[in-house]
């Protein structure tokens, strides 16, 4: 079985700031995983449809300007279409009140700026075994 | 530029060898220094990196070509910089609020930052209401212009609007201006974010109307304001996007003079005359922390512009050749770690800009790291300015950095590689052809990667993030800024109560019109934009209906 984790890195909302998403996007595959990319102003729908035809372990969202407050609208949306057990990762511009707001909707975990790639790999790494565990059991 | 000095025509005297070898013995005299350009830096500049004889050709005076000690006489001496501040927020009514707030304490220029939304070429009621108002202000219609204007005096105060293709937000301000009685021959300000090839390679903060029809809309925006307009800026050449999107200061600098150039030969193209458009070009540049680096930008951008407008666009009026530059302290620089950092960080981006020669200043608040800027990093960053202008007299002397051995080296040595991309970017076809091959992203991606390694690899140091850490207090933290959940709610119910009542007829006959033009080149787009805002249709209808005639751009994928 491949265990190269495999993830979706997208932008949910209105925001087109995308360096981020581009950077964690290459550093992940130069990091040797299997990453799928979307450019900006993705629909949740289409975010959802993306992660079950591919069948990621983890989604990415970056967030620049305020769109990770749909995020929790993502959430629902992932558990609606029977994806409980892909990881949600946020990285970005997030406060830190809204930080808790997130990790209570269900997210795994929240970036700020200054992780290093190295890091965020470290992190999806570790946490691929558990999905993919999890999704075998299921 | 300057001719490389052969340093076997100038003989090292006596002195500068004697520092040479204590030079040589010193622990860190190997140490590499490059700039983010990837220029090398020298350890010293003397008088023999400088050809001093060519001082009048490649310096000049003040307000005099080839500009690069400033395009005006009396540059910050005699006027200092305009104090831009962006704003938007909310409602029209917030915006208006803060605008007017902002008006009493003496400003004479304001700006006006649109919501996401806006961008995204949607309305308020396509939209998710949870980010309706978080990032800018909500404006679909006229009837919002002038709620957001309201006791404001289009004829005396110049207002840059962010305001991407089909320009939308102008239209509605020529309507409010209409009903106010106020010519629009008064009306002064500038069409921020114009640069639709900016957007397409770099933030894409635009709706996307694709590479051909953005490019058409813009060249029937230049030439209606040109005719109708006249005080009004519509053209603003972005750097900012490029750099902040990863180019290095001199890739950035050469992407938006190619990307001007580009957008003259197009006006040209019409049969415009250069000296009718040119005085009105603008431009607007991220200004990094890398100090010495973006002085050299903008005095070698200065330069080059004024010998490109002259030499190869033809301009024969001085005002076309000066290059005008709206500056924003880069928030890619400030830090979420220890935020208090980013007032330093702010405060020597400023001071680049003004060492540079800008003629309109933003400073970021120490927030943005954080969240939207608070009123209090806001009210920090104006004040940054003002001590800047007013207690450290930056303003007193013009250019005071020029002559400078290091700093007119590294002029010249900035003004070769903007030259040599500029190069790359015209072997492609020009700047338009050049981002639809995708060669402009790729560069940008890669210096953008390039640099992260730098800055992983603690090469490049971050204060906060990978040198200096600290445990930090976050008590003092500032409650966020958002939007009035209520308010925002009763201005939606307002928009669809509006929606409901409006003569339907008139509107889908100016949306019909709009159409008809966006598929005739002989009509003017943005004409029939205007008309239709005064005919009440709304920003989303005019975006719906200008994609839908001219196609909605593609994005590219991962380079």
């Amino acid at each position: 079985m491949d265990i190269r984790p495999k993830v979706l890195i997208t932008k949910i909302g209105f925001d087109g700031h995308d360096r981020g998403s581009r950077i964690v996007a290459a550093g992940l595959r130069d990091a040797g995983m299997e990453v799928i990319y979307t450019p900006p102003w993705q629909e949740i729908v289409t975010v959802v449809k993306l992660a079950t035809e591919e069948d990621v372990d983890v989604i990415g969202i970056s967030s620049l300007a305020t769109d990770h407050l749909i995020v929790p609208k993502l959430m629902e949306a992932l558990r609606e279409g029977g994806l409980t057990d892909v990881a949600v990762v946020v990285g970005g511009i997030v406060p830190d009140e809204d930080e808790q707001m997130l990790l209570d909707a269900g997210v795994a975990r929240v970036f700020h700026p200054g992780a290093t790639i190295a890091e965020i790999a470290g992190y999806i790494n570790d946490i691929t075994p558990g999905i993919r565990a999890r999704r075998l059991t299921a | 530029m300057n001719k490389p000095i052969d340093e076997k025509l100038l003989a090292i005297g006596e002195a500068e060898a004697q520092w040479r070898k204590e030079y040589a013995g010193q622990i860190g005299s190997d140490r590499q220094v490059t700039n983010r350009s990837g220029i090398d830096i020298a350890p010293l500049y003397t008088p023999r990196d400088w050809d001093a004889a060519q001082h009048e050709e490649n310096l000049g005076y003040p307000g005099q070509p080839p500009y690069t000690r400033g395009i005006y006489a009396t540059m910050h001496r005699g006027r200092t910089w305009t104090q831009r501040q962006l704003i938007g927020l909310g409602t029209p009514a917030d915006y208006n609020a803060r605008l007017l707030g902002i008006l009493a304490q003496g400003a004479t220029a304001v700006s006006l930052i649109p919501c996401n939304s806006v961008y995204r070429g949607i309305d308020m009621d396509e939209s998710h209401f949870e980010l309706l108002g978080t990032c800018g202000t909500v404006i679909n219609t006229a009837d919002h212009m002038d709620r957001a204007l309201d006791g404001v005096d289009l004829a005396r105060t110049s207002c840059a609007m962010n305001d991407p293709s089909p320009f939308t937000l102008l239209a509605f301000m020529l309507a409010v201006a209409r009903r106010r009685g106020t010519p629009w021959t008064a009306i002064t300000g500038t069409s921020n974010q114009s640069d639709y090839l900016s957007h397409y390679v770099a933030n894409h903060m635009f709706f996307r109307i694709a590479l051909p029809g953005a490019r058409r809309i813009l060249g029937d925006h230049i030439d209606f304001c040109n005719r109708l307009v006249p005080k009004w800026n519509p053209m603003s050449v972005v750097g900012q996007h490029t750099q902040q999107a990863g180019a290095t200061p001199a890739e950035s600098m050469a992407f938006t003079l190619s990307a001007a150039i580009q957008n003259a030969q197009d006006c040209m193209d019409r049969g415009m005359d250069p000296d009718a458009f040119l005085p009105r070009f603008t431009f607007f540049f991220d200004i990094s922390i890398s100090f010495f680096e973006e002085i050299a930008k903008f005095r070698a951008g200065r330069r080059i512009w004024a010998r490109v407008t002259r030499e190869r666009l033809g301009a024969k009026d001085p005002r076309s050749w000066r290059f005008k530059f709206h500056g924003q302290t880069s928030g890619v620089d400030l830090t979420r770690q220890q935020p208090l950092n980013n007032i330093a960080r702010v405060a020597v981006q400023a001071m680049a800009g003004i060492f540079g020669g800008l003629q309109s200043l933003h400073t970021d608040a120490f927030d943005e790291a954080l969240s939207t800027p608070t009123e209090f990093g806001a009210r920090i960053a104006v004040n940054t300015q003002n001590i800047l202008r007013e207690e450290a007299h930056l303003t007193d002397v013009i250019d005071p950095l020029g002559g400078s051995f290091y700093v007119e080296r590294l002029t010249d040595r900035m003004e070769a590689e903007i030259l040599r991309v500029m190069q790359i970017v015209e072997d492609a076809g020009g700047m338009y052809k050049a981002v639809e091959s995708g060669i402009v992203q790729k560069m940008i991606g890669e210096s953008a990667s390039r640099f992260q390694r730098k800055v992983e690899s603690g090469e490049q140091t971050v204060v906060g993030v990978n040198a200096y850490r600290a445990a930090e207090d976050r008590t003092a933290r500032q409650p966020l800024a958002r939007p009035d959940p209520a308010a925002m709610r009763a201005h939606l119910e307002s928009f669809r109560t509006f929606k409901a009542g409006r003569p339907a007829q008139a509107v889908n006959k100016a949306l019909d019109e709009l159409a008809r033009a966006a598929n005739d080149p002989k009509l003017n787009v943005f004409g029939k934009v205007v008309e239709a805002a005064e005919a009440g249709c709304t920003h989303g209808e005019i975006c719906a209906t200008l994609r839908r005639e001219l196609g909605f751009g593609h994005v590219q994928a991962l380079v």
